[in-house]
């Protein structure tokens, strides 16, 4: 196959090792390009695999009706509310600790080992297993603190869960901000505080939106922690307040492919269709604020 | 660079001013809602004609006095049902039709038999479901925490069934010890080994998580029931979702496997049910022989639990459970299980008939 590689150089044969070369050259690129493309082709078949057997059942009734054992009278009602109740809670928690935290750590902490040490912790517990967050969430807030499997206890698991990856991506958009700008404000008779308010954190903002919302779309599709502490399946009323016990729609999701009957799994791709609708307006949302951001 | 260690004190009053925002924020949200059950709650649709007349046609409802003594719209509150995932299906259709006749909040939760037990015994919810009877360690967990006045009320029948893949034409019926030998860890690893006559193949096994109460039915009816000293194999394939030995089963046609009969049910042809003996001839897994008794020893009772204080002092908990007996007739059926008869009905019936005085 005579590709690009042999365009360069017309009619030339090379020959030994750069021939070679030339040849790995030009294979690098179609395996690359095959990389690419499995990861494409997965996720053109997931989302094909459940739009087909999904679509059918995304009505309105569905998106309003409560949970029922009858799978066309079924709907995620009290899952939407659950899911929108406990991660707007999230987000009013994440976002002023993970930006504090990160701003402690990036500005204000001593350069010394203990730092090294909160700092190496954070980036492991961002690898910890969520069920592990789910097992902390039950000791700590359903039974230490009394919130039973509520709302506020699933939130606050959830809100743990993401807190060190938004950390981290929080100390990453800081530290991307030029040091140039520090010193002007700084040379200009900034305070450190006034310095860190105007000038870096407007700077990191793009970044830390960015964080936040993949952080927020993880704590949407989580299930393993919010079973762990005890959230509920079965729940045929509205949400009102925090200490309300609530379900899910992942957990909808779970419950319904556990099920033999086809229409339930019919039921749950539908609701994965929500669930990725959710997600990927989050995710636009991040990229218009980003680019707002960006302008200013 | 920035760093100057002689300002340590604005970053501390910056975080806790954020901490402070944060949990200003969400005590708020606490004040609002407070445990106003009325607030808007269940909008339920009028109590329709298919759930008022429910304990209609079938043999175990003829519960005389019990319905007419609550007004279930008078009751409010909330019941936590936790436990089993085989007895979920259950207790879901009886919280659905429960939420149509009355504002109770009915929420049901399935973290496994054990784990219902675990919350049950703290206290933190009011009825468990159970696949199985409370086991001994359990109660003893009940009472360190002064939960000694416990009720269990049998709901349904429940059967496994051992299936295999629908081109497997040798085993058409096993006797309770071939089961045995085939599912115990030093068993059977090749079908030839089970029975003289059947092919030189490798079996490949397909059963319930260890969690689940479906798994623990089997090891006491099939494994520990039969022999002892036996242990159920760990080197098959185990999931917790029954789709996935479904799919297996249906795919390999080596394959053996055990789950709920409901399951079995609801999943039509795609696998072949084996019969199997208990000592008194073949017997295929079907409604009638899980009620009359004869598919021995693979047909099982399921269970709620709860305690005489919730009953006595929780009218919400007496109403549900009430509720619960009064609609097993049609609801069990409905959802894959077999219903009792009657006289194990009124059994049931009668452990709760004084709190409704």
């Amino acid at each position: 196959m005579a590709t690009a590689g042999a365009t360069e150089a017309p009619r030339l044969r090379a020959e030994g090792k750069v021939a070679r070369r030339q040849w790995l050259s030009r294979i690098s690129r179609w395996i690359l390009f095959s990389a690419i493309l499995i990861v494409l082709s997965a996720l053109a078949f997931l989302a094909y695999d459940t739009i087909v057997q999904g679509a059918g059942s995304l009505t309105w009734d569905f998106l309003t009706s409560y949970p029922s054992r009858n799978a066309e009278r079924a709907g995620i009602r009290s899952s939407i509310l659950g899911s929108a109740w406990v991660l707007s809670l999230v987000v009013v928690m994440v976002i002023p600790i993970a930006v504090g935290t990160a701003i402690w750590i990036e500005e204000f902490a001593p350069q010394n080992r203990v730092l090294t040490v909160v700092k190496l912790n954070v980036a492991n517990l961002a690898g910890v297993p969520s069920i592990i967050y789910g097992v902390l969430g039950l000791t700590l807030f359903v039974r230490f603190m009394g919130l039973g499997p509520s709302i506020l206890a699933g939130a606050l698991t959830l809100f743990l869960m993401i807190l060190p990856m938004t950390v981290i991506a929080a100390q990453e958009s800081i530290r991307q901000v030029p040091s140039s700008v520090r010193e002007g404000s700084l040379a200009l008779g900034a305070t450190h505080w006034q310095t860190v308010w105007f000038h870096v954190l407007p700077g990191a903002a793009p970044g830390i939106v960015t964080g936040v919302i993949l952080a927020i779309s993880r704590a949407a599709g989580e299930t393993a922690a919010l079973i762990m502490i005890g959230a509920f399946a079965f729940i045929a009323f509205d949400n009102t307040s925090p200490l309300d016990d609530f379900t899910t729609v992942p957990i909808q999701i779970y419950n319904w492919t556990l099920r033999p009957q086809p229409e339930f799994r019919a039921n749950a791709a539908a609701a994965i269709i929500v669930l990725m609708v959710a997600v990927l307006t989050f995710n636009l949302l991040a990229a218009v604020i980003r680019e707002r951001f960006r302008r200013d | 660079m920035v760093r100057n260690p002689t300002k340590h004190r604005l970053p501390l009053l910056f975080m806790l001013m954020v901490s402070a925002v944060a949990l200003f924020a969400v005590g708020c949200d606490d004040d609002d809602g407070g445990n106003g059950s009325g607030n808007g709650g269940t909008t339920s649709t009028p109590a329709g004609s298919d759930s008022t007349s429910m304990p209609a046609g079938s043999d175990s409802t003829s519960t005389p006095m019990a319905g007419g003594e609550i007004d279930y719209g008078s009751l409010s509150g909330s019941v936590r049902v936790d436990g089993s995932s085989t007895v979920f299906p259950i207790s879901e259709a009886v919280a659905e039709e429960f939420s149509l006749v009355s504002d109770v909040r009915a929420n049901v939760a399935f973290s496994g038999t054990g784990g219902g037990f675990e919350k049950f015994c703290r206290g933190e919810i009011e009825i468990s479901d159970a696949s199985r009877p409370i086991q001994d360690d359990e109660v003893a967990a009940c009472a360190a925490n002064g939960i000694e006045d416990i009720v269990e009320i049998q709901v349904a029948i429940d059967a496994l069934t051992v299936m295999v893949n629908p081109g497997n034409d040798f085993a058409e019926c096993l006797t309770i010890d071939e089961v045995n030998n085939i599912f115990r860890g030093d068993g059977a690893t090749n079908w030839s080994q089970v029975r003289d006559g059947f092919p030189d193949q490798p079996i490949s096994w397909y059963y319930p998580g260890t969690d689940s109460g479906t798994f623990d039915y089997f090891v006491e009816a099939a494994i520990e029931g039969v022999d002892e000293e036996a242990t159920h194999r760990g080197d098959g394939t185990s999931s917790e979702d029954d789709n996935i030995l479904l799919q297996g089963i249906a795919n390999d046609p080596n394959a053996i496997g055990y789950f709920g009969f409901a399951y079995f049910l609801a999943a039509g042809d795609e696998l072949k049910a084996v019969a199997v003996d208990g000592g008194d001839g073949c017997v295929e897994p079907s409604f009638d022989a899980a009620l009359d008794g004869s598919y021995q020893p693979l047909a099982r009772p399921i269970f709620i639990y709860t305690t005489e204080t919730l009953l006595a002092e929780r009218p919400e908990v007496l109403g549900f459970i009430n509720f619960y007996l009064e609609n097993l007739g049609e609801l069990v059926p409905e959802v894959g299980y077999v219903t009792m008869p009657e006289d194990l009905h009124q059994e049931q019936v009668a452990k709760i008939e004084p709190f409704l005085q």
